[in-house]
Order: structure tokens, then C-alpha cells, then sequence
């Protein structure tokens, strides 16, 4: 080797004169360790790459476009119910505001019009019915107001309720039972009159509810109908008007295809038709040109048209039929999670489960990883030489009992135990960045006993050298001596240690976070990434999600047993070449 | 000697003592409700106990309702006379299940160990032989990456090569579906097929650590004296490797052999769970997983008493090879 070398030319020129020719460089002992590990190619490769992996985690954390947590959304088409449409062919009540049409008495409407009566009873209730015309009933309810005994032509009358009956409404009764009717109308309100022998009854016909053939659909999303509104349509409707007055507004009426167009001020507002069509979603409007699409497709039998909203966009939709009944289903667009995306521009070893970008990840994996590896390592190299250094120094009963505490946490078995406690954190449900902390103080606490046991082991043969005898009798105080004197003589065997402790509890971690009881997302790290492989499909389907991450924990452990490897070379003289 | 084994086995059985009560406080910091919910749970699992029943046993059994030192007195107790109580996971006593899956590991950490000698000791020769060639780096290599790799990854590349795109064998499990259909001596292949991938991922992990030791060894062997003896006198080379220093190179190879052969039966815990094979190791991590305590209390108690084993016959054996150790 080229240092014996000029150790034995330095030894032979010090007989002569030591001049410039004759002088040889010698390098310190810790350039000789540093030059023939950089001479080691596989140390070599093992510093790259653990340069790399730095610059990987944090430079490369730092430059990324995306964020560690940065969830990434896509858009997907779904085939959804959008509509249901359906041609009425049962009758439609609508009830006047405040009043109950109860259910049962609806079923009897129908029973009364099929058998044309003009009066149907329903729990003890009498309804009349008044047909305006065939696809036109309206259902009234009578109140009796007041009774008319009559005899000849002198009429008493006894109101129910004080102050019921005027005179004109008594002269109309008059007249109406001279024209024997049964009913008459006194400023628009219909009363009828019921007879049994003398004593007549005096009802107030009331309007409770008009049934149609009809549905109502507004052409803005806020409008209520009122009864008085869909009333008096239906009546103009029926009698062929082309205007109409409800609550004080005029409207238009047209006459389309299968009902009519109600128009206000010329502005279509509501259009009447024989077909219902309801949105499948609530909060959704079906504008009222939607609805003529829709129903244009109905009545041809088109099983597809494409509509444009009022923004410009164009949507296919498929009109499926069923009996009388249609669906209008669409394509949606949906937002989701980028789910394991493929390899992009965007996304250069693509997204993982949870739509995030699979480098940007590893970038900040890389960071913990690394950063568990050192905080674990440093906690072990402290407390090894601490404990080991005073055991060795002292020996005895100090040595027996720190040695002791040392087997029984080298018995303790450690993988296990990682397990049991990575579920105890899952049982208190402890905050994933408590929980890293608490990781690197578990794997600390329970790797820390070799160390310990190999600093004692050197400080045994150390403190027996001569130079710890000349430190003695200079009274140099014990701590300076075990601290300053026998630790850094174990240095090389520390940072080799220390080299290759980092590679081992960065694999240990990645095992943990592999299992699901290590780092927690949300952080990531290499081991909690590939966790994701535990379901078979993602293992076969998607290699991105999986291998960068597998490969980053081989290398950079690869890299720290390189490096150990060439500074245990490099430290001991006997393993040189 | 014999003195030295006793007091050995003393310190031992003290170590132990220390190694499950720290144990034992862990696995107690689990919820104190945790009992409770567990023992709803079994008792709706079919032909269970009812859940007082189970309450009070599990209470009574593990001393979950006192302190504790009390509670580590009574289980100690109990194990003391054999007793490790019942399995809350498996519906039976930890005994059973362990006398019923011990042996899939052993025979799969068994067959890992047999390969990795049969690979570790000649390529850790060859490197040390030819130390700085190609070969050594490339063994060294080759030994460091076994180190390196995490196993779980390894194994989920085998499994991903042989299981799924060439689909030579199967992605889990011990036996395959034809299992009861084969002859006993098809049932013994039908193992041995599914075991092929876990040996291979026990065996690539964990011979990098046995294959630089070896070559360590036979380095330090080969720069000794009495080799340059054996050469100067002329011998052959091949006898100089095969008798002289092989012979050796074996002394702490046959010690640190020895001392790994209790852990022929720890089972795998992290291969075991990838391929589930239902060993121990697999056994006892879904038991730890799922809060199990007196199957993961066995577990940890054995996987002690097996390294403290393997230790005293470490130790023994380099006493009987190396008499100076035996002052000590």
C-alpha cells in the first residue's frame, strides 16, 4: 500500500538530512481512513446514492409543483337518471290553499264521475261535483248556513250564523225557488239549496278542489301556483278563452299540441300539458324548454335527443320507456379522486389512492424516513454511550447492572412489540404526528442495548492502555475521561454502527408503516406508500403505486450498508488491501 | 461447566422475569374498556360463552381488574403451572393453537436455514478467497442487497413474477385448492409447492448477514499464521483452504449456527403474514393485531425464552470450543 510505503522511505530518509527531495507528505490517521474510503468503489456508490436521496427528499420536496396532501380530482361520466316523465291518465286535484282533500274522498271522485253523480259522500262528509266538462270536475263542499222554513210564499229564515243572510241573497233565494232551481249565485258565490218537505237548507257552495287531466309546470323555478290561477286556466282551458285573470293579473293562453301555453306580458309562464316530468334529484329545475325537448322526444318516440341549456352546453340524453312511463336519463359528469392515475406529464409516476401525486409523495417520504432513520439512530448513539460508557468505565456492580438492563432489552422481542403497540396507538387513535415522534422514541428505546454493549466492550480494552494510566495520574476528572478520552477512541466503530443502524431502522419503519402501524397518513413514507399493495388488484394493476417506493427504501438502505461498509474497511487496518 | 450453564440459566430466568413484566405493563395499556367490548364480541361468535361468563373469566384469567404488578403475579402464576390461558382470538387454549401451528414454521424457517448455509458458507468462502476481485464484490454486493431489502417488498415482487404473471404457484395460503383431494404424499408436495416463494424470500433476506460473516471469518482465518505455515511448507493450496483453514472458519461459524437453531422455530412473522402461511408468526400478529393478549403474551414469552436459549447454547458451544471464555 502506498502509505507503508512512504511510512518505510520516511523511516530510512530520517538517517540522512531531511531535505525537500527527501520529504515525504504523511497523512494524518483520519486522512488515511478518509482516502482509502474514498478509494472503496461500493462506498463510493453508496454516498452517491445517499446524496441522492437527500437531494430527492428535500431539495425535490421543495421544487414540486404539488403538495404533500394535495388531492387531485377528475372528472368521470356516469349514466344517471336525470328525469322521470309520465302521461297523466289519472285525475290531478289541486286543492284550494288551507283546505284538506283527504286521500279517500279523492278515490270516490273517481267512482262519482265514472257513475256521472253530481254528489258523493266520503266519511260522513257530502262533496258535490261539479262537471264543467268531461276532463274538468270541480269538487265542492257545502256548508250549510242557514234553514228556510217556507209556507206558501212566506219564507222564515233562521241563519246558523249570525249575520250569514242579507237581502239580496235573500230575494235571490226567492227567485230561485219560484224558478224552482236548485241553486243560485249572489255576487259570484253559488249557494244551492237542499229541500226536505218544508224546510229548506241554504248551503254555500265552496270550491275545495279542481280535477284535471293537467300538470303545471312554471317556467321559473320560484313560482307556486295558486288554485285560483290553475283554476281559472283550466276554466279558459274548457271554455276556449284565449286570456285569463287569476289574482289580479291577466295572462295569454295559447292552445298547443297537447294543452296550452300561459303567457304573461308576452313572456312565456307556465305550460299545461297531459305529461308530467319531474326531476330525479332534488334541487334540479327542468326549464320549461327542457320540458318541450323532452316531450317532443316523448310523443315521437325518439329514444335519444340533445338539448342546450341556457350556458351553451349540449347533453345527450336517452329517453328509456317503461309502460307509461319514461326515463330521461343522462351523462353526468362527476368530480372524484384521481385514483391511481397512469404515469403523466402531470403526474410523473402517477397518483395513489387517494388521487395524490405519487412522486411528490415519495419526496416528502423520503423526508420522514430519513428523518425517523436519524432521530432513532442519534437517540440510540446517545443513550448506548452514555450507558455503555459508564459501564465499561466503572465495571462492578454499576457494569453487572446497566449489562443486565442491556440482555433484557436485547431479549425483549422487538418486531413484536412494534406490533402490539402500533395497535395500542390504533386503539387511543393517537394523532399521526404525535404518533411519529412516539415511533422514534419506540424504536429508539429498544435498539439503544447494542450500542451500549459495544462501547462498553471497547472501553473495557481502552481503559486498560497506557494513555488512560497517564490520564489518570494527570488527574483529569472522570467524566473528562470517559467523555473526552475513551469515547472518541471509539468513534470509527460508532459511526459504523451508526452507518449501518440507519439503514436497518429505516427498514424497520418502512416494515411498520408497511403494516399499517407506522406512520399514519396523512404523512407519507416509503413504507406507508406501498402499503397500498395489500390489495391484490392494485398490486397487479398498478406497478407505479408500489415499485418507486420498494426501490427508494432498497437503495437508500443499500446506500448506508455501502457507506458502513467502506468506513468499517477503512477504519480497520487489517481489512485493507 | 456445569456451574457456568447454571449460572447462565440463572441470570436467564431473571432476564425473563424483567423481559415479560415490561412486556406485560405494555400489552396492559391497552384500553381498560378493551375487555368489555372484546368479550361482547366473542360471546356473539357461535356456540361462545356468555359475555358475563367471558367478562369474568378474561377478567379473572389476565388480573385485568387489578393493578399491574398483581395482574403480572397472577399470569405469571398461571404460567407458571403451564397455563397460558385461553386464546380470545382462536376459541382455544394457546397451547392447542400453538402445538398446531408450530410446525409450519419450523418447517418453513427450517428449510430457509438449510439453503442459506448451503449458499452463505461456500459464497462467503469464495469472497474471501478472492478477496477484492470481481467475485468478492460481486458477493458483497449480492450479500448487502439481501441485507437491504425490505422483505415485504421482495416478496411482493416474487408474488407479482411467479404468482401472477407466470402463475407457477399460488398468491397465499399453505395448500392449494385440490388439497383434500390428494394423495398424502400430493398433500406433502402441494406444502412444499406453496411454500417455494416464502423460503425463497426467508432465504435471500436474511443470508446476506450469515455470508459476511463467513467471509469476516475466513479472512481473519486466512491472514493467521499458521496458514503462511501450511503454505510455506509447501501444501497444497486446496488443502491448505479445505483442511487448514476451513476447519477453522467453522469454530465461530458452528457457534453462531447453534445459537440461531431455537429461532428455527420463532417463525417468520413478516414473510408468515405476507403469504399466509399459518405459522406462528402469522398466527401471533393477526392475535397481536387484533388485541389478543394472552396469545401475543405466549408469543413474546416464547420468542424470550428462545433467544435467551439461543444465547446459553451460543455461549456454551464457544465455551467448549474456546476454554479461556469458561474463566470468565
Amino acid at each position: 500500500m502506498s502509505e507503508e510505503k512512504n511510512l518505510d522511505s520516511k523511516i530510512v530518509s530520517t538517517s540522512t538530512s531531511l531535505d525537500d527531495e527527501q520529504r515525504v507528505k504523511v497523512l494524518s490517521p483520519g486522512m488515511m481512513v478518509a482516502k482509502r474510503f474514498f478509494r472503496n468503489r461500493l462506498a463510493m456508490v453508496g454516498l452517491v446514492i445517499i446524496v441522492c436521496m437527500f437531494l430527492f427528499s428535500f431539495v425535490g420536496g421543495m421544487i414540486t409543483p404539488y403538495g404533500e396532501r394535495e388531492v387531485f380530482r377528475t372528472t368521470e361520466t356516469q349514466i344517471k337518471d336525470y328525469a322521470g316523465a309520465a302521461k297523466i291518465t289519472d285525475w290531478q286535484y289541486s286543492v284550494v290553499e288551507g283546505k284538506d282533500f283527504p286521500a279517500a274522498a279523492q278515490a270516490k271522485v273517481i267512482l262519482a264521475i265514472n257513475k256521472e253523480e253530481t254528489s258523493f259522500e266520503s266519511r260522513e262528509v257530502v262533496y258535490g261535483l261539479n262537471k264543467i266538462d268531461d276532463n274538468l270536475y270541480y269538487i265542492v263542499q257545502g256548508e250549510d248556513i242557514a234553514t228556510v222554513t217556507s209556507v206558501g210564499a212566506r219564507h222564515t229564515y233562521k241563519e246558523l250564523e249570525e249575520g250569514v243572510l242579507n237581502d239580496s241573497i235573500k230575494a235571490a233565494y226567492e227567485a230561485a225557488v219560484a224558478a224552482q232551481e236548485t241553486g243560485f249565485d249572489v255576487d259570484g258565490v253559488h249557494y244551492s239549496i237542499g229541500k226536505q218537505g218544508r224546510v229548506a237548507t241554504i248551503r254555500v257552495a265552496e270550491n275545495l278542489a279542481v280535477a284535471s287531466k293537467y300538470a303545471f309546470a312554471a317556467a321559473e323555478a320560484d313560482t307556486e301556483f295558486t288554485f285560483a290561477f290553475k283554476s281559472a286556466v283550466l276554466n279558459a282551458m274548457a271554455e276556449g278563452a284565449a286570456t285569463v285573470e287569476a289574482d289580479g293579473v291577466t295572462y295569454q293562453l295559447e292552445e298547443s299540441k297537447d294543452g296550452s301555453v300561459v303567457s304573461r306580458d308576452g313572456n312565456i309562464y307556465a305550460i299545461v300539458s297531459h305529461y308530467t316530468i319531474s326531476p330525479v334529484m332534488e334541487g334540479v329545475f327542468l326549464t320549461l324548454e327542457f320540458r318541450e325537448a323532452a316531450l317532443k322526444a316523448i310523443e315521437d318516440g325518439a329514444e335519444t335527443f340533445t338539448f342546450t341549456d341556457e350556458a351553451g352546453n349540449e347533453t345527450e340524453y336517452v329517453v328509456k320507456r317503461n309502460n307509461e312511463q319514461y326515463t330521461i336519463r343522462s351523462n353526468v359528469e362527476i368530480q372524484v379522486n384521481d385514483k391511481y392515475a397512469a404515469p403523466s406529464k402531470a403526474h410523473l409516476l402517477g397518483t395513489d389512492g387517494h388521487g395524490m401525486d405519487l412522486l411528490t409523495r415519495l419526496m416528502f417520504g423520503g423526508r420522514i424516513s430519513l428523518l425517523v432513520g436519524f432521530v432513532v439512530v442519534i437517540l440510540e448513539i446517545v443513550l448506548g454511550v452514555i450507558l455503555g460508557g459508564i459501564a465499561g468505565y466503572f465495571g462492578g456492580w454499576v457494569d453487572s447492572l446497566i449489562m443486565r438492563t442491556v440482555d433484557v432489552f436485547y431479549c425483549i422481542p422487538s418486531m413484536p412489540l412494534y406490533i402490539i403497540l402500533g395497535s395500542i396507538m390504533d386503539f387511543w387513535k393517537i394523532d399521526p404526528q404525535l404518533r411519529i415522534f412516539v415511533l422514534c422514541v419506540m424504536l429508539g428505546l429498544l435498539g439503544w442495548a447494542g450500542v451500549a454493549r459495544m462501547v462498553r466492550g471497547q472501553i473495557l480494552s481502552l481503559r486498560e492502555q497506557e494513555f488512560m494510566a497517564a490520564a489518570e495520574a494527570l488527574g483529569i476528572s472522570t467524566k473528562r475521561r470517559i467523555f473526552v478520552h475513551l469515547v472518541p477512541n471509539v468513534i470509527p466503530q460508532l459511526i459504523v454502527i451508526a452507518t449501518m443502524g440507519l439503514g436497518s431502522t429505516i427498514l424497520t419503519e418502512a416494515t411498520l408503516s408497511y403494516l399499517g402501524l407506522g406512520v399514519k397518513f396523512p404523512y407519507a413514507s416509503w413504507g406507508n406508500i406501498i402499503n397500498a399493495v395489500n390489495d391484490s388488484y392494485v398490486m397487479t394493476n398498478f406497478w407505479f403505486a408500489w415499485i418507486p417506493a420498494g426501490m427508494l427504501i432498497l437503495l437508500t438502505v443499500l446506500g448506508f450498508n455501502f457507506i458502513g461498509d467502506g468506513l468499517r474497511d477503512a477504519f480497520d487496518p487489517k481489512m485493507k488491501r | 461447566m456445569l456451574k457456568f450453564v447454571a449460572k447462565r440459566l440463572g441470570i436467564s430466568v431473571i432476564i425473563l422475569f424483567f423481559v415479560t413484566l415490561i412486556i406485560y405493563s405494555i400489552i396492559r395499556c391497552l384500553p381498560a374498556s378493551y375487555a368489555e367490548s372484546k368479550a361482547r364480541e366473542l360471546s356473539q361468535k357461535p356456540g361462545a360463552k356468555p359475555y358475563e361468563e367471558l367478562l369474568a373469566q378474561m377478567n379473572e384469567a389476565y388480573g385485568l381488574d387489578v393493578n399491574i404488578p398483581q395482574g403480572y403475579v397472577i399470569w405469571a402464576g398461571n404460567v407458571l403451572q403451564g397455563d397460558f390461558g385461553d386464546s380470545w382470538q382462536w376459541n382455544k387454549t394457546v397451547t392447542d393453537k400453538f402445538s398446531e401451528v408450530i410446525w409450519y414454521s419450523f418447517a418453513l424457517g427450517a428449510a430457509a436455514f438449510i439453503l442459506e448455509i448451503f449458499i452463505a458458507i461456500p459464497l462467503g468462502i469464495l469472497a474471501a478467497r478472492r478477496q477484492y476481485s470481481r467475485t468478492d464484490y460481486a458477493v458483497t454486493v449480492f450479500a448487502l442487497i439481501g441485507i437491504s431489502l425490505p422483505s415485504f417488498f421482495f416478496a411482493t415482487v416474487l408474488k407479482m413474477i411467479f404468482a401472477v404473471k407466470l402463475g407457477w404457484v399460488d398468491l397465499y395460503g399453505i395448500v392449494g385448492r385440490m388439497h383434500e383431494q390428494l394423495s398424502p404424499f400430493g398433500k406433502l408436495l402441494d406444502y412444499a409447492h406453496h411454500m417455494i416463494l416464502p423460503v425463497a424470500t426467508l432465504t435471500i433476506v436474511s443470508v446476506g448477514s450469515l455470508m459476511r460473516y463467513t467471509r469476516t471469518n475466513m479472512l481473519e482465518v486466512l491472514n493467521s499464521d499458521y496458514i503462511r505455515t501450511a503454505r510455506a511448507k509447501g501444501l497444497s493450496e486446496k488443502r491448505v483452504i479445505n483442511f487448514h483453514a476451513f476447519r477453522n472458519t467453522l469454530i465461530p461459524i458452528v457457534t453462531i449456527l447453534g445459537g440461531s437453531l431455537p429461532s428455527l422455530f420463532a417463525g417468520a412473522l413478516i414473510t408468515e403474514q405476507l403469504f399466509q402461511i399459518p405459522g406462528i408468526g402469522y398466527t401471533s400478529y393477526v392475535s397481536m393485531t387484533r388485541g389478543d393478549i394472552p396469545m401475543s403474551m405466549f408469543y413474546m414469552t416464547f420468542l424470550a425464552i428462545l433467544s435467551l436459549l439461543g444465547n446459553l447454547i451460543a455461549d456454551v458451544l464457544y465455551a467448549v470450543v474456546d476454554p479461556r471464555v469458561r474463566v470468565h
